[in-house]
């Protein structure tokens, strides 16, 4: 473990690291040309699936498996690239933009020809419009080389890469709702069946990609499928990027393998809690994830290993807060935003993100009781499963996590009107 | 008489015919508009709409849809302070409040010289910045305090 090199953010610190003499001189590009020199695009799919490159949005899935679904035959096929980061606590897309854009484009590159995409469509939030400008000047860089265009590198594949700005608004991350953004309609969650892989972007086949993932796929036709599953957890295997952010010495993204215990992410990377404080707990996949207690801070950080205690790894947004954070209080700024974002689509996310958002209040202002905590369970029960998109589930999950792990503290607050925390000494 | 400018129209119509359909052009328009004018005006959606062929609520159901695309004017300068999780876990919220008052507008309005409009905006990803802000789409932080940030705005 201590030999890890950075991969993703191996470039973030050069001088120019954006541009692309520096790209190309520390090896960039080198995996579009072996792939267009010596490689079928299936075997392109066939490298990524041996990887066990999992997608790093938060779901999971095995990616190589996801670019297989796309029919062979379709004439028009679309890549949509999600660089939409807004959940609470991520903050890696924008780092890695900023450090190497045109690993990103190189990605993209890689992906279209695999999966025999004549465009791609990088949607990036709106606020993030230095990441589109240096997105937009690496792709002009790559055109003027031959990298992109008609006729990539004296080859027969051609792309073009739209970057697309959202304008601010989380739903847009949701990968139907962000195909209905492009398309210019209100960016409301589609029905599934049918599937974007089928029926996606402007009516085709469409990929949907998280940024991270596509930045993984360079040097995994570059260095090959076995060095990739050499690093971490082989049922999840490459390099991460965690953010790590709120009560630490040194909050900021940092690139480990796959599966690094949470522990050693807090206190050796991020310089553990500051000002003399101890760890209160941590929210490991940003908002939708049920937070963990100081107890379980030995976990692996990884999809599988925190499924099994019951949160998510998301999109490796972890927020640490110190023993003075009331965990109701948080949950209430959280529902907060959920109630801000939901795109009023379903009712069980439209009329749940409000009522959970008001009986937090109520049980952070003092007015609340322990009918409002067992009301707070039932709205989220209701929440979960009955909605188009996962946001009503995210939503939900941190909640009804909380409540059976901080039980005790909802209880508190119920029965004092206050937060314990807050208790005179 | 048109509600967009000559080199705005030119903008929308390069990109009516950008994209596979017309109407995928709307949030592209939207921003040229946003980004020239400040904020969009109804007679600027209509026309934005029109030239798209997409129907005026149609177009302001989408418009609307979106934090930064403004429907009313805004000051010269637009500061987008976070006061999410993270921000707030390092003074974000209290950032957000001094502002206000040292400008005298609560979140969301404009200062009555034009100077000035203040935001409560969701989580930026800047947390690594936190109490993070930015000030016309760009990011500033840490930010030590309200004055601190008014003081840089004023230089």
């Amino acid at each position: 473990m201590s030999t890890f090199e950075p991969v993703l953010l191996r470039r973030r610190g050069l001088d120019r690291s954006g541009d692309l003499d520096v790209y190309e001189a520390t090896g960039g590009y080198r995996a579009l040309r072996k792939a267009l020199g010596s490689m079928t695009p299936q075997q392109v799919i066939d490298e990524v699936s041996a990887s066990n490159l999992r997608g790093r949005g938060g779901a999971g899935f095995p990616t190589g498996r996801k670019w297989s679904f796309i029919p062979k035959d379709a004439p028009v096929k679309y890549l949509a690239v999600n660089a939409d980061e807004s959940e609470p606590g991520t903050f890696n897309n924008r780092v890695f933009i900023d450090a190497d854009p045109h690993a990103l484009v190189e990605g993209i590159l890689l992906c279209c020809y695999a999966v025999g995409i004549g465009a791609a469509y990088l949607y990036i939030r709106g606020e993030n419009r230095a990441g589109a400008r240096a997105l937009e000047r690496a792709i002009a860089q790559a055109r003027e080389k031959g990298y992109l265009g008609k006729g990539i590198l004296g080859s027969a594949f051609s792309c073009e890469i739209e970057v697309f700005r959202g304008a601010g608004a989380y739903i847009c991350g949701e990968e139907t709702a962000l195909l209905e953004s492009i398309e210019g309609r209100r960016p409301q969650p589609r029905s599934r069946p049918p599937f974007p892989a089928l029926v996606g972007l402007f009516g085709k086949p469409t990929v949907i990609n998280n940024v991270e993932t596509l930045g993984c796929v360079p040097d995994i036709v570059d260095r090959g499928a076995a060095w990739f599953k050499s690093i971490g957890p082989e049922t999840a295997p490459g390099p991460k990027l965690y953010c790590l952010s709120g009560h630490v010495r040194r909050p900021g993204v940092y690139e480990r393998p796959m599966g690094t215990p949470l522990r050693e992410l807090i206190e050796e990377h991020a310089g553990g809690i500051r000002d003399g404080k101890r760890l209160g707990f941590v929210i490991p996949g940003a908002a939708a994830s049920t937070a963990l207690l100081p107890s379980e801070i030995d976990v692996p950080m990884d999809f599988d290993s925190l499924k099994k205690l019951g949160t998510e790894l998301g999109a490796g947004g972890i927020t640490v807060l110190d023993e003075t954070v009331c965990i109701v209080e948080t949950l209430e700024r959280l529902a907060r935003f959920f109630r801000h974002e939901s795109c009023g689509k379903c009712v069980p996310c439209r009329e749940g993100t409000v009522w959970q958002h008001r009986l937090l209040e109520h049980l952070v202002d003092g007015s609340g009781d322990a009918r409002d905590v067992e009301l707070l369970g039932s709205v989220s029960r209701q929440m979960t499963g009955r909605t188009l998109c996962a946001l009503g589930a995210f939503a939900a999950a941190p909640q009804l996590g909380a409540l059976g792990k901080f039980s005790e503290h909802f209880a508190a607050h119920a029965a004092m009107g206050r937060c314990p925390l807050k208790a005179v000494a | 008489m048109s509600a967009l400018s000559e080199a705005v129209r030119t903008r929308v119509g390069l990109l009516a015919v950008r994209f596979p359909t017309k109407r995928a052009a709307l949030l592209p328009a939207l921003w040229v508009v946003q980004e020239t004018e400040g904020w969009i005006s109804g007679e600027a959606l209509a026309e934005v709409a029109a030239t798209l062929d997409v129907a005026p609520a149609d177009a302001e159901g989408v418009a609307s849809f979106y934090f930064l695309f403004s429907r009313r004017p805004t000051g010269r300068r637009v500061i987008d302070v976070c006061d999410n999780l993270v921000c707030g876990a390092n003074g974000g919220a209290r950032l957000l409040a001094d502002l206000c008052a040292r400008l005298g507008i609560a979140p969301g309005e404009t200062t009555a010289d034009g100077r000035f409009t203040v935001r409560r905006q969701e989580c930026i990803a800047a947390c690594d910045q936190a109490p993070a802000v930015q000030v016309d789409l760009e990011y500033r932080g840490p930010v030590a305090s309200a004055d601190a940030l008014l003081a840089e705005l004023d230089s």
